[in-house]
């Protein structure tokens, strides 16, 4: 039986692959769209705080609902601090765990695994839950066997001055640090092990240790994608807001003090958005996000130069 | 190019200047072919002759690659499947197509694979699904061999077996031509044995233009062999005549292992 | 360099330097994974003694009144993460088909990277926009806002996987079903879903996931409710915003709230996501938690 008696091989009017491309180009439009609207929603948002304020808006370090004056930058300041703090000791640990992962679990294969899904594990725990455990534990934790002999026994440095109470942004920099340890070291890892073995076997025939291997042939292969993955962690830190708002004591004070009270650009929007006491007071709070959109996006681009994609199986631009 | 030998009437396919390629480069330089109907046409030359893109020009499954390119025309029983107006979806159903791996759907049974085409386009009586099946896999050499596990997967089967199923696949639509790229590459001798002892079978009912660079292959099965060189067609002849007796130099070079 | 061999002075040095460096590098593998233990550890310690039937099924109450639960909490938290799938799946999916399957359009090139950007975004900018846009013209805080902001959050994980889980299917296949005179359109939805369905439902299960996790979106839109839903356009509960809210409350009672859903909360993403590494391997786990 044949499917079609006739012959025929006249076109039959639209089809269904044109309905099929077309609903899913709208969706593919729709990001697109989201994105545009986010800025121009957020642009918009901030007018009244942008026209008010102008440009002396980011380096203004006034923060007063009560006479409506509002600058950003004690948020800004707070957010660059903590995220900075994060990477200087994020990315060691991170970088370690990577080159565990990819050159010396190797040998055994079990243990790898596990201790991969153990780090990435951490990825999967909320951000708020960071809060709550950074709170309740990590900061007393901290703060009686680190800040406190900091400040005693090195508190001329100005970076060691205010009497730490536990919330300061050096709890927020440690707390975004561990955050950021999934990401940073999954990236890496992934970076690393597309370093060709020809690479590593070269340096080891010429008698070189492991560690000379790593340090000489395969992290130099890899600068690049390192620095891209480390590109991502910055964002993510930046980015960062509940585990943040519970340890940074939200204090719209600029310190150069790493144990006293701060704030950052996604804390303070978290804070008041539900407070604010005049259109310009909110329009102030959506400046605010503006710049971090604005942060973030940049932040964002550069990585993709880097990185192309996040999840495992990447290509990449290195 | 003299004329061909064949019983005269018209050709299954015919091609008129048919040119094919990707982005800026033709593969295909203008091709003028008949291939005579209910014979086994073999498409010969060396790599990188276009043999395989010209055969997935008769099915029009060539201009699927993103950046592609056809000019000219092929006429199937007359008609130019190129033709604006003409059906790519409808020219599919008229022509099978077997590829060089096999490829039978991994997420089906050995009885939804052979039915797919019948499936995915709305065919849904049990009793002619079931004759389908039937009918197809005995064509196929296949039945006996797989009659007890029409449920299991697709890809269970060896590699000889799942191309079979791919041939069995591709009648079970009742296409009128039978398109086979290179359908032994991946198989061992015994499958391939069995294979080309299906292909001659087949003839029977169907047009068959099969894509080997295998000179054995080609004059085991063919009736008719085109050789290609470069893109352009070199020579086209019955298959005997061609390998004893080729009237161009290049064929000649290519038949004795000079190139290719 | 020189390699004059690990013997004598310099090949000393060298091996004592090899293994300083072994040395930190498993310092650093211990400072990663000691947190996970100890807040896991934590949160099971002090939020599992909360976990009874009345917690589970009962209503907040205030701080000097013992007992209570946090049924709309949860209740809350599984109404948004609904809506938002329901909207996050048919458009992620549908821009990942456009992605994987018209992967040459200068369309699909700027969305697919538009969709990268947006998926790394910090969460509490969707929420503001999803405020601006929904909260300020229907004046009020909802669970429908909250279930956009999630649904922003949702569709590039699984406009993503998607992508990546069709990309993966063989083109030979696709190649076969139209020879076979089969429609692209429904080559598309029948064969090659259908070949790739299951990377396609784990990232959905793992876009649930993070969007059970958000808290910075809700603050912002659906806010707080004690009571389940009832009312759509009206605020919700969640999971998250009783963690923050109760967290960093004054009273000792409410923190036991908190850690009792931190417990759910850190129960159902772990859960999630190990089973999904599990079945799938590799590829999709460790999609992370919330900004």
């Amino acid at each position: 039986m044949r499917l079609s008696s006739s012959k025929r091989i006249r076109r039959r009017g639209i089809g269904g692959d044109q309905i099929l491309k077309g609903l899913v180009a709208t969706a593919a439009i729709l990001i697109v769209v989201l994105l545009v609207a986010l800025a121009v929603e957020l642009i918009s948002g901030a007018s009244l705080s942008l026209t008010t304020f102008g440009l002396p808006f980011l380096y203004s370090t006034t923060w007063d609902p009560y006479h409506d004056v509002f600058g950003a930058l004690p948020f800004i300041y707070g957010t660059l601090v903590t995220s900075a703090l994060a990477l200087l000791i994020g990315l060691p640990v991170s970088l370690g765990v990577a080159i565990f992962l990819s050159e010396k679990a190797k040998g055994y294969r079990l243990a790898g695994y596990v201790l991969g899904t153990l780090v990435e594990l951490l990825a999967a725990v909320p951000s708020v839950i960071f809060g709550l455990w950074g709170l309740f534990v990590l900061s007393p934790n901290l703060r009686t066997y680190v800040e406190a002999p900091l400040h005693k026994y090195l508190g001329f440095l100005p970076i060691f001055s205010a009497n730490p109470i536990g919330l300061d942004y050096f709890i927020a920099g440690i707390i975004l640090a561990i955050m950021i340890i999934p990401t940073v070291s999954a990236v890496s890892r992934d970076v690393l092990n597309a370093v060709p073995n020809s690479q590593r076997e070269a340096m080891y025939s010429l008698g070189a240790t492991q560690w000379e291997v790593i340090r000489k042939s395969v992290l130099p292969y890899a600068r690049s994608g390192i620095f891209g993955a480390t590109i991502l962690g910055l964002g993510r830190a930046v980015g960062e807001t509940m585990a943040v708002t519970f340890v940074i004591g939200n204090s719209t004070a600029i310190s150069s003090s790493l144990f006293a009270q701060g704030y950052t650009l996604s804390a303070l929007i978290v804070n008041q958005v539900g407070e604010s006491t005049s259109p310009l007071n909110a329009s102030a709070i959506v400046e605010i996000a503006l710049i971090l959109f604005g942060l973030a996006l940049v932040i964002n681009i550069f990585a993709r130069l880097f990185v192309v994609r996040l999840t495992r199986g990447a290509r990449f631009r290195a | 190019m003299e004329a061909p030998r064949y019983p005269g009437g018209q050709p299954k396919f015919e091609t008129r200047g048919l040119k094919a390629g990707f982005g800026s480069t033709w593969v295909l330089k203008g091709i003028d072919l008949k291939i005579p109907p209910n014979k086994v046409t073999a498409v010969m030359g060396p790599s990188g002759c276009g043999k395989t893109t010209f055969v997935r020009c008769l099915n029009r499954l060539h201009e699927l690659t993103p950046g592609a390119m056809v000019e000219g025309q092929a006429l199937l029983d007359g008609e130019d499947i190129y033709d604006r107006n003409a059906d790519p979806v409808a020219i599919r159903r008229r022509t099978g197509m077997v590829f060089q791996k096999p490829n039978p759907f991994p997420t089906m049974t050995i009885y939804q694979n052979v039915v797919a085409g019948l499936t995915l386009n709305g065919v849904r009586d049990r009793k002619v699904l079931d004759h389908a099946v039937e009918h197809s896999l005995r064509s196929a050499y296949l039945w006996d061999e797989v009659k007890d596990k029409l449920s299991d997967s697709g890809a269970s089967l060896s590699g000889g077996q799942q191309q079979r199923l791919c041939i069995a696949r591709a009648m079970a639509v009742e296409p009128e031509v039978l398109l086979m790229d290179e359908p032994c590459s991946a198989l061992d001798p015994t499958a391939t044995a069995k294979i080309e002892e299906l292909v001659s079978e087949l003839k029977k009912d169907y047009t068959i233009i099969i894509v080997t660079h295998n000179l054995q292959q080609a004059s085991r099965v063919a009736d008719y062999t085109a050789f290609f060189y470069l893109g352009k067609l070199v020579e086209f002849d019955e298959t005997a005549p061609l390998f004893e007796n080729p009237k161009e130099e290049l064929t000649e070079r290519y038949i004795t292992g000079k190139f290719g | 360099m020189a390699t004059s061999g690990l013997s004598g002075d310099r090949g000393r040095r060298r091996r004592a330097f090899n293994r300083l460096m072994n040395v930190l590098i498993y310092a650093a593998l211990v400072a990663a994974i000691v947190p996970l233990v100890a807040i896991v550890g934590e949160v099971v310690v002090q939020g599992l003694p909360q976990i009874n039937l009345g917690f589970l099924t009962g209503l907040p109450r205030p701080p000097t009144i013992p007992g209570g639960g946090i049924f709309n909490a949860i209740e809350g938290s599984a109404v948004m993460v609904g809506l938002a799938a329901l909207i996050a799946v048919p458009l992620g999916v549908g821009a990942g088909i456009y992605f994987s399957e018209w992967p040459e359009s200068r369309l699909s090139f700027i969305s697919s990277f538009t969709n990268d950007v947006l998926a790394e975004f910090p969460t509490i900018t969707l929420g503001i926009f999803v405020y601006l846009v929904v909260v300020l013209t229907t004046h009020t805080f909802s669970a429908i806002a909250g279930a956009i902001a999630l649904s922003i959050v949702m569709i590039p994980i699984v406009a993503r996987t998607t992508e990546e889980s069709l990309k993966l299917v063989p083109h030979t296949l696709r190649e076969a079903s139209m020879a076979l005179g089969v429609p692209r359109w429904k080559t598309v939805i029948r064969i090659v879903i259908s070949t790739g369905k299951s990377g396609l439902a784990t990232g959905i299960l793992l876009s649930i996931a993070r969007a059970a996790g958000e808290t910075a979106p809700l603050v912002v839109t659906a806010l707080w409710s004690v009571y389940p839903v009832t009312n759509l356009w009206g605020p919700a509960g969640s999971l998250p915003y009783l963690i923050f809210y109760y967290g960093l409350s004054p009273y000792q009672i409410w923190h036991g709230y908190a850690w009792g859903g931190a417990f759910l909360l850190v129960v159902f993403m772990l859960g999630l996501n190990l089973s999904v590494k599990l079945l799938i391997g590799r590829r999709f786990a460790g999609v992370r938690a919330e900004t």
